[in-house]
């Protein structure tokens, strides 16, 4: 099939609608994540909601979103606000959330194998790294992608100095007025629930690239916190699609061909800056 | 009524007091140094009248239409802030965030505050520089820039001369001076430089196992004052 025919399919381009939506909102989150030294979030929240999509089977939800949502909620938050003065430092508690339920999870399912369904590994494997689900999205998913990427757009723009104020000097902002724990609050609740949506698309491996790399590469060329922010979110747009696009040329997965399209951006941006200075 | 009374203080973390009995207050105008040993608990005490903490014991008011959140306040540096990506605009406007309630956006008054205070630090030409490629001495008056955003009343400074060398420890301590005299911001100072602290400060608050306040020429006659003067509290 050519690539033309392949993009005319009205699954693919609902696909690439909801890659593009989701790669800019993590992106954009990304920033203050990374600049707080909170790159591993993606990675233990997606791990959470799998340890919790678990128990959900194995309880037997039929909608298992009523127990995932809550449940990974609850840990950003904890992570997140509480993390900053917790005993356990942040990074620390980001690897020992997301190993422990990753663990548990899969235990639960080794020892309660969901019926009807005997592939454990592949399940786990798409859990992990997306598979096609982003190729088999139901239109309420799409939907659903759709408006929450609005959300988010709209959180952040009207939020945005707030941001800046918080990631910057979370102190200083709260000693002069800034309702800090509010902002850090909403931040956590949308960061959860854009990975919980995000790993049913896309897997947890692609989700956590998607939080670092672009915001890394812009990191590395730019030099305000606004130019950063934009250049994140249109790198990591950017990334998507052309990852997308020669994953169908090549027939490769698609999650792991996005994140390699990320590294090379991030080689590519690294170079640049390092020449940048030299000059 | 004092712009600043702080009573019979006690700070600490988990249950635990780290510094009892801190009693003292401050007036428009004033220029208090708080000194101590390393670990006494200076930077506590200050976190403590920003409100970040709250005291064991004791209270903290404040007089004269001083609001809790006009306060300035330039933090001991932390290494997050180093490598940040922000230009020096955008870190002076934040100065003004805590005003701005849920607009998302600054006001003209706003920018403008921050223009003034970009020039009255002397940073008119690196306004589009980026905060990390800035020297030390640039960083700090980028941080105090921002502080006097929040504030024209009272700056509290934790260490602002920590890591610079002397000549522009020297001119940092000058600009400080001149925001006290010239604009009558009130200043309250952490320094663990003594000779800086008697140089400038019109009151000294000394903190540890004694808790002694008052006048920097009553401190030079105290018996506090004259041990830690021996002990090499002056490092200049
Ligand atoms: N977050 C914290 N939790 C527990 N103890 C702390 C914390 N921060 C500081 N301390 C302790 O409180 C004491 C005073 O610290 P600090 O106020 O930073 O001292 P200073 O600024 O005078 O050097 C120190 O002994 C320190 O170990
Ligand atoms: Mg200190």
């Amino acid at each position: 099939m050519t690539l033309e025919a392949y993009l005319g399919l009205p699954y693919v381009q609902k696909a690439l609608l909801v890659g593009v939506l989701i790669s800019m909102c993590t992106a954009l989150l990304g920033v203050t994540l990374v600049l707080r030294r909170f790159s591993f979030i993606g990675d233990g929240l997606s791990h959470v909601a799998f340890g919790a999509m678990t128990v959900a089977a194995v309880v037997g939800l039929t909608n298992d979103m009523l127990l995932v949502m809550p449940v990974t909620i609850v840990c950003a938050v904890l992570l997140l606000s509480v993390g900053q003065h917790a005993k356990v430092k942040g990074d620390a508690s980001v690897a020992m959330i997301s190993v422990g339920a990753l663990a548990v999870g899969y235990l639960l399912m080794n020892l309660f194998p969901p019926s009807g369904r005997s592939n454990i590994t592949g399940d786990v494997c798409t859990t992990l790294f997306g598979g096609t689900s982003i190729l088999t999205l139901q239109p309420q998913e799409v939907t659903l992608s759709i408006v929450l990427s609005i959300v988010v757009v709209v959180f952040f723009l009207f939020f945005y100095h707030k941001i800046f104020a918080v990631t910057f000097d979370e102190s200083f902002a709260t000693a002069t007025g800034t309702k800090t724990r509010l902002y850090n609050l909403l931040l956590a609740i949308i960061i959860a629930v854009v990975i919980v949506l995000a790993m049913k698309l896309v897997g947890s491996l692609l989700i956590s690239a998607l939080v670092v790399f672009p915001a890394l590469s812009a990191m590395r060329l730019f030099k305000s916190f606004r130019s950063v922010t934009i250049c994140a979110a249109c790198l990591s747009v950017i990334c998507t699609v052309a990852g997308f696009l020669s994953a169908a040329m090549f027939s490769t997965p698609v999650g792991s061909t996005i994140v390699v399209a990320n590294i090379a951006v991030f080689a590519l941006f690294t170079l640049g800056g390092l020449i940048f200075r030299r000059s | 009524m004092a712009l600043l009374t702080c009573e019979d203080l006690s700070l600490g973390y988990e249950g635990k007091a780290i510094l009892e009995h801190v009693t003292f207050s401050v007036n428009n105008g004033d220029y208090l140094c708080i000194v101590g040993e390393n670990g006494s608990g200076k930077s506590t005490l200050m976190k403590t009248i920003l409100g970040l903490r709250k005291p064991l014991h004791g209270t903290i008011t404040t007089g004269e239409g001083l609001r809790q959140n006009e306060i300035g306040y330039l933090p001991q540096q932390t290494v997050v802030q180093r490598d940040f990506p922000a230009s020096v605009l955008e870190i002076v406007r934040s100065g003004c965030q805590g005003r701005q309630g849920l607009r998302p956006f600054y006001t003209k008054a706003e920018k403008k505050l921050a223009r003034d205070n970009i020039r009255r630090m002397g940073l008119d030409d690196l306004t589009r520089r980026c905060y990390r490629d800035l020297s030390g001495g640039q960083q700090q008056r980028v941080l105090l820039a921002r502080a006097l955003c929040a504030t024209g009343k009272l700056l509290l400074l934790d260490e602002p001369v920590s890591g610079l060398d002397p000549k522009v420890t020297a001119e940092m301590y000058q600009l400080i001076s001149d925001l006290n005299r010239r604009e009558r911001i009130t200043v309250i100072m952490i320094s663990h430089d003594l000779g800086a602290a008697l140089k400038y400060a019109s009151h000294i608050l000394h903190i540890g196992a004694r808790v002694w306040f008052g006048t920097r020429e009553d401190y030079l006659q105290s018996s506090v004052g004259t041990a830690f003067l021996q002990l090499g509290g002056v490092e200049q």
